[in-house]
């Protein structure tokens, strides 16, 4: 695991990578254990260091089309508490496509790997970062 | 403020919060029951780091973003929500299932009740398709009390005098339809008779559909509207029943069955009987959900009708030829003031009572006096040769019922012509036509009771 980056407060991240990143940092998620939204939101924040902050909401609709494509599957459980909570469990389909999508960052990765070295310049202070299990960070 | 205040304030506010949510058509229950139980933990661990629950209400909620962009999100995801969906039997959750599910069961078991109490006088040598005049007269007597029953169960009247009061209703209807010692089959006041308990009885299902409000003008205005959609879904029933027998039929002649006595003698009667039903389970299930079907009729066809009975007017008064009404032909007149009045009492029920008159309000009016025009011309000349013609019960009848609409109309053009001048509000129009509901009930009754005697059974 990596080290969790220290704790800067929220980046601002384009909406399309939000987008672009939402499907594989769920899906590894789910592949650590199932779980469910209000916990992996704080997981989202614990990976980033509290620098990658999603709008709690936007999570449900990812979810849901994660289990209209057969990524993921929901079920509903009741909580200790006496709520009822709705659990996402990862599927085969899921795991496989989360290897797609590790595969394709890890080439996004490596190509901007290969150019930010030769820029040579300080990075940054508030840049974009993704740290979890299977993703390397990106622009470290 | 004490903790548990605070704790029926954060209460109050999480109620408000997802009632707010429910509103939204792309986000369904059970995603509303997801996103509770989010904001309902990230609440806790906000407290849990020293803020007061309103402060963790409000900073909860921000943090579950816009609400216009959440739903647009959740619309794209789920665009088949944007259709309003008549959910039946709900399946979210077993407790909130029980009401629907029980609604069905009922409807349909009263459905089924219709259905078998059609053919319970084929036990008794009442054959359908020979004693027609027989079910002619007591159809509704076969079908309308399973549909009264529904509302007494549904509205939960089993116990008070109005189920009492109904049932004397059925029961002098039923003696009415079978005491007269009628000349012929097809005598004029037993055909009228069949004709006319339908609609006195109809009565008898909007006192029972109104519940206890059929003395406030809302609650007749409800039976109204209901009256409107169940015609439609029946129609629409119909249609599909159409269908499915003329398939039925087409299947088993390519195997050399005959079906037509099946179709004839039990699919038609009792699908019939058990439509009846089945249309007012619909539309009260469908209520809340779907668009009333009605009023979007009526904005369609008020311009329409509009139109031609300004042309019918036109040429009339272009060509200057008299309105030739034969006997018949004045049922044809009814018929166009009854669409007429359904035209206007469905714009009524749909429109709000606070909008200032419209361009379609105008349209309404217009409709209206031309109906009017075109029946007073036939009215008209139908008086004038009434000697030469007689007065048989058939005519009585017509020109009775002519009359009565004649006059709604008439006043209610003129409540409306108020309203459009803005000296009333169209309440009062309201009040008029659903208190008119009556002045049809009684006629019909008249029709059914005095009408034999008075024309000695011919």
């Amino acid at each position: 695991m990596p080290p969790t980056p220290p704790s800067t407060g929220p980046t601002d991240i384009s909406k399309d990578l939000m987008a672009a990143s939402s499907t594989p940092i769920v899906l590894a998620i789910l592949a650590e254990g199932d779980s469910y939204g209000y916990a992996i939101l704080q997981r989202v924040r614990e990976l980033s260091g509290g620098r990658l902050e999603w709008t709690d909401g936007m999570l449900y609709p990812v979810l849901h089309r994660l289990e209209r494509l057969g990524y993921v599957k929901a079920r509903w459980e009741t909580a200790e508490s006496g709520r009822k909570r709705k659990y996402y469990h990862i599927t085969a389909a899921g795991k496989t496509q989360l290897a797609e999508e590790r595969r394709q960052w890890q080439v996004i990765n490596a190509t901007l790997g290969g150019i930010w070295q030769p820029l040579a310049r300080p990075a940054p202070a508030h840049r974009p970062r993704f740290a979890y299990d299977n993703l390397q960070p990106a622009f470290a | 403020m004490r903790p548990t205040t605070n704790a029926n304030v954060l209460e109050e506010q999480i109620a408000q919060w997802r009632q707010y949510l429910l509103r939204r058509q792309a986000i369904g229950s059970r995603d509303v029951a997801e996103l509770e139980d989010h904001l309902r933990e990230q609440v806790a661990s906000l407290s849990d780091v020293g803020l007061a629950p309103d402060e963790a209400f409000l900073v909860a909620v921000k943090r579950m973003g816009n609400l216009d962009s959440l739903s647009r999100e959740f619309a794209l995801e789920h665009s088949e929500r944007l259709w309003k969906q008549l959910v039946v039997v709900p399946t979210a959750s077993a407790d909130s299932a029980a009401p629907g599910r029980m609604d069905a069961i009922v409807a349909f078991a009263l459905a089924v009740g219709a259905a078998i109490a059609i053919k319970a006088p084929n036990l008794f040598g009442k054959l359908w398709g020979q004693d027609e005049v027989f079910y002619a007269r007591n159809i509704s007597l076969f079908v309308l009390p399973f549909l009264v029953g529904y509302f007494v169960w549904k509205r939960d009247l089993s116990a008070s005098s109005m189920t009492r009061w109904l049932a004397v209703a059925f029961v002098a209807a039923a003696i009415f339809a079978n005491i007269y010692p009628y000349t012929s089959a097809d005598s004029s006041t037993q055909i009228l008779a069949a004709i006319h308990l339908p609609i006195a009885l109809w009565l008898a299902v909007g006192i029972a559909y109104a519940g206890g409000r059929w003395s406030q003008v809302a609650g007749r205005m409800d039976f109204i509207r209901f009256s409107g959609e169940w015609v439609i879904y029946l129609v629409l029933i119909a249609l599909g029943g159409g269908l499915l027998t003329g398939f039925l039929v087409m299947m088993f002649t390519t195997i050399g069955v005959n079906v037509e006595r099946f179709v004839e003698h039990w699919l038609i009667p009792c699908g019939a009987a058990g439509a009846v039903i089945v249309a007012a389970w619909l539309v009260e299930a469908k209520q809340s959900v779907i668009e009333n079907m009605a009023p979007v009729l009526t904005r369609l066809f008020s311009p329409l009708f509009t139109a031609v009975l300004l042309t019918f007017l036109g040429t009339l008064l272009f060509t200057g030829r008299a309105v030739n009404v034969e006997r018949e032909m004045l049922m044809a007149f009814n018929g166009l003031l009854v669409i007429v009045l359904a035209l206007m009492l469905y714009s009524l029920s749909a429109r709000d009572p606070d909008a200032p008159p419209g361009i379609f309000d105008i349209i309404q009016v217009v409709l209206v006096v031309a109906a009017l025009v075109a029946d007073a011309l036939a009215l008209w000349n139908i008086v004038g040769r009434i000697t030469e013609f007689g007065f048989s019960p058939n005519r009585v009848a017509v020109l009775g019922m002519n009359m009565i609409l004649l006059v709604n109309l008439a006043w209610s053009a003129m409540l409306y012509v108020r309203f459009l001048r803005n000296r009333d509000s169209l309440a009062g129009l309201e009040r008029w036509q659903t208190r008119y509901l009556h002045v049809y009930a009684i006629w019909a009754a008249i029709v059914v009771i005095v009408f034999p005697p008075l024309f000695g059974y011919r």
